[in-house]
């Protein structure tokens, strides 16, 4: 039986301090957390960083040696009532949603991660001088090169050897791109200019070099092999997917999420393709990504030569025998299943059929019918300037100057559920308690992680309780009694820790 | 793959298919009224010196 699909994004958001003499992206992204903070939190709480190992390897070695991430722990790194972390990575700010039973539920903290960005940039650019600005996007790519992530997290199991993992989630990850690509213009790929590539579909696609690996930040890996579950680990993998773009459509972030946490629990239960694998992994991601035609076919180890669509299909009909056997339980129960099911289906087929049908719904699509009216419109090559700013400002989250929000793409969350997630965390999982306790006890917390709180309840020594199960500490084993406890040290007492 | 006789397991929804046909004609201009409304609103609101702003657009690698 395979594991509850527990799942979780992080973005690194793009920021601009406009107006600034020096651009520092550290300070600004320290600033726009701490307005945040400082403006809507009653207390800060910090991070623990006691149980970081990013470089604990999945295939079974530490690279000492090799360009594990660092862990920064003197930059800003908060803690946040709806149990998400919003924190300073890399020079950017980055929020990580809590955890989630299901993908809509990660969809509507995903949007509710957007807003709380969109009120920080408010709070940020009251206390800054007259005429600068912060300003944040929801992408992955400057255009020049450098590029910052959306990650998924998905919880699965840890029997599963990890080999059938990489065979197994590589090709979805290659094909998905064809419904999960947020659209660029241009490549950033050494030797492509205009000409070659003026459009493609996805923002990542050009930064990755390896199939396999530990790295996030250079060689990167389409199937990222960090170890760090954050959750007992005889049990748990979780598995960290970098090669996502950050969708602004709500409808891709949902696909993105559910059909991956579907493959996923097939693969826990032994019944995912096996034999799609393709022949030249990095080379077949580019070129998925390029094909705007979705017309190309790529070599598989087995000879066969096939589309993404194709490959698409054959996890969609492998998806359909795992559902009459195991029901979706574990992506979050029938209804999310068959709501699934059901749109990754009318998708695909648009996909072959009439992709111009999927211009409110598909980030790529929607840049592709805007950028082909505007070039027409003003007369104007792929390469011009103009067409570049478009393809930032369609990710700008400033609700008066982003274009994305202005398409009329399709939503999936619920304006007053999105609302209620800026501030309270997922009934279902671990945040809860995470969520709650810093909502109800903010003085007595002295640091949170994913798996783990230390309390301060005025005698020493303080006080960690662990969380080592993203599916304890929900509201129907822990609501009563944080009702009940008035103060942490009763809790603990209750907690009998 | 194995299955390569099934593309779609699903019925496709040729029922659906047809009737957009009949309509497309009248949506194809909504859709193209709809574009030109919002490359209009778009022109409004898009960064006045766009080579400037693209060119100081520059981020630092990430994850």
């Amino acid at each position: 039986m395979a594991v509850h699909k527990v799942l979780g994004i992080e973005t690194e958001f793009g920021i601009l301090h406009r107006n600034d003499g020096e651009s520092n992206p550290v300070a600004a992204s320290s600033m726009i957390i701490n307005a945040y903070v400082n403006g809507f939190l009653e207390r800060r709480v910090g991070w623990d960083f006691e149980d970081e190992h990013p470089g604990v390897d999945a295939r079974g070695f530490n690279e000492f040696d090799a360009l594990a991430p660092e862990i920064e722990t003197h930059l800003v790194n908060a803690v946040l009532t709806n149990g998400a972390r919003y924190y300073v990575d890399h020079a950017h700010p980055e929020l990580s949603t809590p955890e989630c039973t299901d993908a809509l539920q990660c969809t509507t903290y995903d949007r509710a991660a957007e807003e709380i960005l969109i009120r920080s940039m408010e709070k940020a650019n009251e206390l800054l001088p007259e005429g600068e600005e912060l300003v944040i996007h929801k992408n992955n790519s400057d255009g020049k090169g450098n590029s910052y992530g959306c990650h998924e997290n998905y919880l699965v199991d840890r029997a599963v050897p990890f080999g059938r993992i990489v065979q197994q989630i590589m090709p979805f990850f290659i094909s998905r791109q064809v419904f999960c690509g947020a659209g660029k213009i241009g490549s950033e790929a050494p030797g492509l200019t205009h000409a070659d590539v003026p459009f493609q579909i996805t923002q990542r696609a050009d930064f990755f070099e390896e199939e396999v690996g530990l790295e996030t930040t250079l060689k990167r890996p389409i199937v990222n092999t960090r170890d760090e579950p954050h959750a007992d680990s005889k049990k748990y993998r979780r598995l960290h997917v970098i090669v996502g773009d950050a969708n602004m459509s709500e409808l891709q972030t949902y696909l993105k999420l559910g059909t991956t946490a579907i493959v996923l629990a097939m693969i826990d239960d032994d019944m995912a393709p096996d034999d799609c694998v393709f022949e030249t992994p990095v080379q077949t991601l580019r070129q998925v990504s390029y094909d705007i035609d979705l017309a190309m076919v790529h070599r598989l180890v087995n000879g066969q030569k096939v589309s993404a669509l194709d490959v698409q299909w054959a996890y969609y009909a492998a998806a359909e025998k795992w559902a009459d056997r195991h029901g979706f339980e574990v992506v979050g129960g029938e209804a999310i299943g068959k709501d699934l099911m059901s749109r990754w289906n009318e998708v695909l087929v648009a996909l072959e059929s009439d992709p111009d049908s999927l211009t409110d719904s598909i980030d790529w699509i929607a840049k592709r019918r805007l950028y082909e009216g505007y070039r027409s419109r003003h007369d104007l090559d792929w390469s011009d300037p103009k067409l570049a700013a478009l393809d930032l400002q369609y990710h700008d989250l400033r609700p008066d100057k982003g274009l994305a929000r202005r398409i009329g793409l399709k939503r999936i969350s619920i304006d007053s559920e999105v609302e209620a997630a800026v501030d309270s965390p997922p009934p279902s999982t671990r945040a809860y308690f995470r969520g709650r306790c810093l909502e109800r006890y903010p003085d007595e917390i002295v640091a949170a992680n994913w798996d783990s709180m230390v309390f301060d309840v005025g005698s020493d020594p303080l006080r960690r309780v662990p969380m080592l199960e993203p599916l304890r500490g929900t509201a129907a084993h822990v609501a009563n009694l944080l009702d009940e406890c008035d103060n942490a040290a009763e809790l603990l007492r209750r907690l009998g820790t | 793959m194995a299955e390569q006789e099934q593309r779609r397991p699903s019925a496709p929804r040729t029922d659906e298919v047809e009737v957009e046909d009949e309509v497309s004609g009248d949506s194809g201009k909504e859709l193209k009224a709809d574009l030109d409304d919002l490359l209009d609103e778009i022109d409004d609101v898009l960064e006045t010196n766009a080579e400037e702003f693209v060119k100081n657009y520059v981020q630092k690698g990430g994850e």
